[in-house]
């Protein structure tokens, strides 16, 4: 609040109505419902819901395709976060450094930000498609008899790879906007100090960047978890049938198309506190940031 | 004088393969920036080749290098016909759909968010504190992981199938209130202390200063916001189920469907729909850089 | 045109920090005062509350005749020149200028000409299309003055307008400032850290210390005669010698030096001795002075060393002959400050 603040009373009380009206309506309504009804056991006629404690919850950890689903989701989510932030910062470093160009290879990097998660899945189907897709041509030059949504495996490679794809440039502008936040009083003491450019990177550059790797890797994951509902469903062609989903794709089977309530908002409930720690391990880099300049 | 070139020589030896060798590293480095840019070029350029040559072709080649000169039938084909029975998704309409949901969303929670954080910052309230964790708190949840009950709220709200319904919800995140929060603190505090002594009140201080102020932060906001709403997703998908309310984005999936048909795939046609789902926020972005990339680095630190 | 009163003015935060304890003041009408202090000494909290940015927590405020403690900054009559200028960088120099005038609702032409009359007085006239990013600080500061001059007020506000300029600038803005307000012969409250500021500028000075009003007088009784050692040694560059001294058998004496004069009355114990670098005399009297340290200021210069084992200042004007070591100085007794040791007060 600034020091001269203004002493209206109900002016800023109207500002904040649509705001909080919304906020209220669609983000604590909804968050509360998906607690409560974890808690019940929905008929699936709508007859009423009893409480069942958590009922709910037992059965999904002891559903062997929800565990399934659990397990891919990490591998999903780790490879995607891994992958797409080493591309993107081999690239960010490379593009920082050179002279000639880099504004072209900035625009060319980025431009996928925009392109909409279920477009990657599109890419997915035509890159790897049975019969013609030039990523499946390539891998049956080494062997590999490449099927999507045949085959468990395949389908998450390709989920993988066009969503590594589609999250590479948030990662390299994030990436390329800490390096060149860098100094360059300290990046000149450095060439002063040391020779080797590959030294330099570890010693000097890499824990530099360090805090922007923390706050990506927290982006990343979030992407992973949610924003790959899109590329993933078009994968599915909205027929998941016995190949990989993630649990937000879980939530939507159960809840919305299984008209499973209970267990689909004990699975948000899940995801909430997933999403809840994953924040305030971002809170803490944060303020630990903070020490860091 | 005999020492000094000594040490002249001794100092141009080793000088120059270290030359040589900075050369050599630049071009790697290009080499891998190309490799890079490539990566992501190629596949919608790939989009773009598939649908100049007609469809019989790509069933037997897939892609390829060859240009044909299926382009411009695509296109019309694209933008008028429809992709169901109804006829009412063609993709013009889709692309107004899309359209609106941007920008509505956009503009919606740009202007939700100005005045929320304006009072936040610029007025003493009593029940400040409270108001700002309520609306911050919703920075930790994703709609995502409350997307069945906000649903049937809205189906509740007899919101399902409107503009409203579509596009109020995902408002309820507080990013931008957030930013603009930031923004509004980094503000000098002299400015509405000048403004105040110059007679001006609280709407007229929002307009004639804060807005004008705000100029490029809201420029960037608009471009992320606009971005992120063209190409939602999950939440349509859900809300809307008419045919005429179809965004390009939904479409995809009945694309991705109609490729399975019994006949012949319609790559040409479907192509271009998925380049127009991609094509208007990919040149905000690249139109807007500058504005872009300030925005995203700022906002989400 | 407006004479300010401060009837037991009060500040206290909400966090109980008194900022200013209740302040009894009266500004004439036309008269320049500046407010000078260390900072946190509550010169800026008194300005802001005089403006009506600060609430204020007790006490009694008058503009003219009118009680404006209730009153909106906007209807006090007042225009206030802030540290970093506060302008509007997005609007021209001439809107800049202009904005007050307009919210009062004034007419287009009255506006127009107005502006047009303070670019003048202010040489800005050749910039009013301009934007203040575009424009150098000494400019951004005429903006600043020629918003606050273009509404006629009946009080001129500074908030340490000079702070953000170079030496050279700020030299010649004090002058110019000070003429504005003579040729306008508005009231001004002037707030500044700066004791050269405050002594060039101001008809009367109030010095501040603590959140308490330490003196007020014109700056020739600030300087001659400190009402305390704060003051003392606040303003004037260098700033007085201050000595610890006693009361001893009728006679003032320094902590291991000489008597220096008969005591009024019989007081004993310790006491404090001010005196003005340039009131000593070289070269003659019966005290020790040892210097380590000759600083050439071109037309003076200024002697650091030791008087007993008390550091000391002397300042000699450029005609005098100096060397380094010990040598004897006077201290003439008209010169003398006495100050109780325990308040600081001058006895």
């Amino acid at each position: 609040m600034k020091r001269a603040a203004f002493d209206q009373k109900w002016f800023p009380v109207l500002l904040l109505l649509p705001q909080l009206s919304i906020i209220c309506l669609f983000f604590y309504w909804p968050a509360w419902q998906a607690l409560r009804s974890s808690f019940y056991l929905e008929d699936p006629f709508g007859f009423g819901s009893t409480f069942v404690g958590f009922e709910n919850y037992l059965r999904l950890f002891r559903s062997g395709e929800y565990m399934q689903t659990a397990w891919f989701t990490l591998v999903f989510s780790l490879s995607v976060t891994f992958l797409s932030l080493a591309i993107a910062l081999l690239l960010a470093v490379k593009a920082d450094g050179v002279l000639r160009g880099a504004k072209t290879y900035r625009t060319l990097l980025m431009w996928v930000y925009a392109v909409a998660p279920p477009v990657a899945g599109f890419l997915a189907l035509i890159l790897f498609n049975q019969r013609w897709g030039p990523l499946t041509e390539f891998f049956r030059a080494f062997g590999w008899d490449f099927r999507i949504r045949l085959d468990y495996f395949d389908t998450a490679f390709a989920m993988i790879a066009v969503s590594v794809w589609k999250q590479i440039p948030v990662n390299f502008i994030f990436f390329l906007s800490g390096l060149q936040s860098i100094p360059k009083a300290v990046r000149e003491a450095a060439l002063i100090d040391n020779r080797s450019a590959v030294s330099r990177f570890w010693t000097v550059t890499f824990p530099l960047l360090a805090p922007t790797g923390f706050f990506l890797l927290i982006i990343n994951i979030t992407y992973s978890l949610f924003d790959t509902f899109g590329t993933i469903d078009t994968i599915l062609r909205n027929n998941p049938g016995d190949q990989p989903i993630t649990l937000t794709y879980q939530v939507y089977l159960d809840g919305f198309r299984g008209q499973d309530i209970g267990g689909s908002s004990a699975q948000s409930v899940v995801l909430m506190v997933v999403v809840l720690a994953l924040t305030i391990v971002q809170f803490r880099m944060v303020e630990r940031r903070i020490h860091y300049t | 004088m005999a020492d000094m070139t000594h040490d002249t020589l001794a100092a141009a030896g080793p000088a120059r393969p270290a030359r040589r060798r900075l050369r050599l590293s630049t071009i790697g480095d290009h080499a891998i920036l190309i490799a890079g840019a490539l990566l992501m070029v190629a596949p919608l350029l790939m989009l773009v080749q598939m649908s100049t040559v007609p469809d019989a072709e790509i069933m037997r080649t897939g892609p390829s290098l060859a240009i044909g000169d299926r382009l411009w039938p695509n296109v019309r084909a694209a933008l008028t016909e429809s992709m169901s029975f109804s006829g009412r998704n063609t993709g013009l309409a889709m692309f107004r759909n899309s359209m609106i949901l941007g920008l509505g969303f956009a503009v919606g929670k740009i202007v939700v968010a100005m005045m929320a954080a304006y009072a936040i910052v610029y007025f003493r309230l009593r029940f400040a504190t409270l108001a700002f964790w309520a609306i911050f708190t919703t920075l930790l949840l994703p709609l995502e992981v409350r997307i069945v009950p906000s649903y049937e709220i809205t189906q509740r709200l007899g919101l399902l199938n409107t503009w409203t319904g579509l596009i109020v919800p995902l408002i309820a995140s507080a990013t931008a209130t957030f930013f603009f929060r930031q923004f509004f603190m980094s503000v000098p505090e002299e400015l509405v202390e000048a403004a105040r002594i110059d007679g001006a009140g609280p709407v007229k201080f929002f307009v004639d200063i804060l807005v004008p102020l705000s100029r490029t932060m809201i420029a960037a906001m608009f471009i992320i916001m606009f971005v992120y709403g063209w190409n939602q997703y999950l939440w349509p998908t859900m809300i809307v189920t008419e045919d005429d309310r179809i965004t390009l984005v939904q479409g995809i999936k009945q694309i991705t469907q109609g490729l399975e048909g019994g006949q012949i795939p319609e790559y040409g046609r479907s192509n271009i729909l998925a380049i127009l789902a991609v094509l208007p926020p990919v040149l905000v972005v690249l139109f807007f850089q500058r504005w872009f990339v300030k925005g995203l680095t700022e906002t989400d630190k | 045109m407006a004479s300010v009163t401060l009837d037991a003015v009060r500040k206290v935060y909400p966090g109980g920090t008194e900022a200013v304890t209740p302040t009894t003041l009266t500004i004439r009408d036309g008269e320049f005062l500046v407010l000078v202090g260390p900072s946190g000494c509550g010169k800026s909290t008194l300005l802001r509350m005089i403006a009506g940015l600060e609430d204020i927590t007790e006490g009694e405020l008058r503009i003219g005749d009118r009680i404006v403690n209730d009153v909106d900054p906007a209807d006090r009559d007042i225009a206030m020149v802030f540290q970093n200028y506060a302008l509007y960088p997005h609007m021209t120099v001439r809107r800049n200028i202009g904005y007050g005038l307009r919210n009062r609702g004034a007419s287009a032409g009255e506006i127009a000409r107005k502006v047009d009359e303070a670019a003048a007085m202010l040489n800005l006239r050749d910039y009013l299309d301009r934007k203040p990013s575009q424009l150098s600080g000494g400019q951004r500061q005429r903006i600043a003055m020629g918003r606050a001059i273009v509404r006629d007020p009946a009080l001129f506000l500074f908030d340490e307008p000079l702070s953000n300029l170079d030496a050279k600038l700020r030299g010649q803005m004090r002058i110019e400032i000070r003429a504005l307000q003579r040729r306008l012969g508005t009231t001004s409250i002037y707030v500044t850290h700066d004791q050269v500021e405050a002594m060039t500028m101001a008809d009367r000075i109030v010095v501040l210390n603590g959140g308490r009003v330490e003196q007020v007088g014109t700056p020739a009784e600030i300087y001659h005669a400190p009402a305390s050692t704060f003051v003392a040694s606040f303003m004037g560059a260098p700033p007085m010698n201050l000595l610890t001294g006693r009361f001893e058998s009728g006679a003032i004496r320094l902590d291991h030096g000489p008597a220096l004069r008969a005591a009024p009355g019989g007081r004993s114990g310790p006491i404090t001795i001010g005196i003005r670098p340039e009131d000593v005399r070289l070269g003659e009297g019966d005290h020790v002075f040892d210097v380590d340290l000759v600083e050439e200021l071109g037309a003076h210069r200024l002697l650091h060393g030791r008087l007993g084992d008390q550091h000391f200042t002397a300042h000699v004007l450029k005609d005098m002959p100096v060397r380094e070591g010990r040598q004897p100085i006077a201290l003439p007794d008209a010169a003398l400050a006495l100050f109780d040791a325990q308040s600081g007060q001058r006895l």
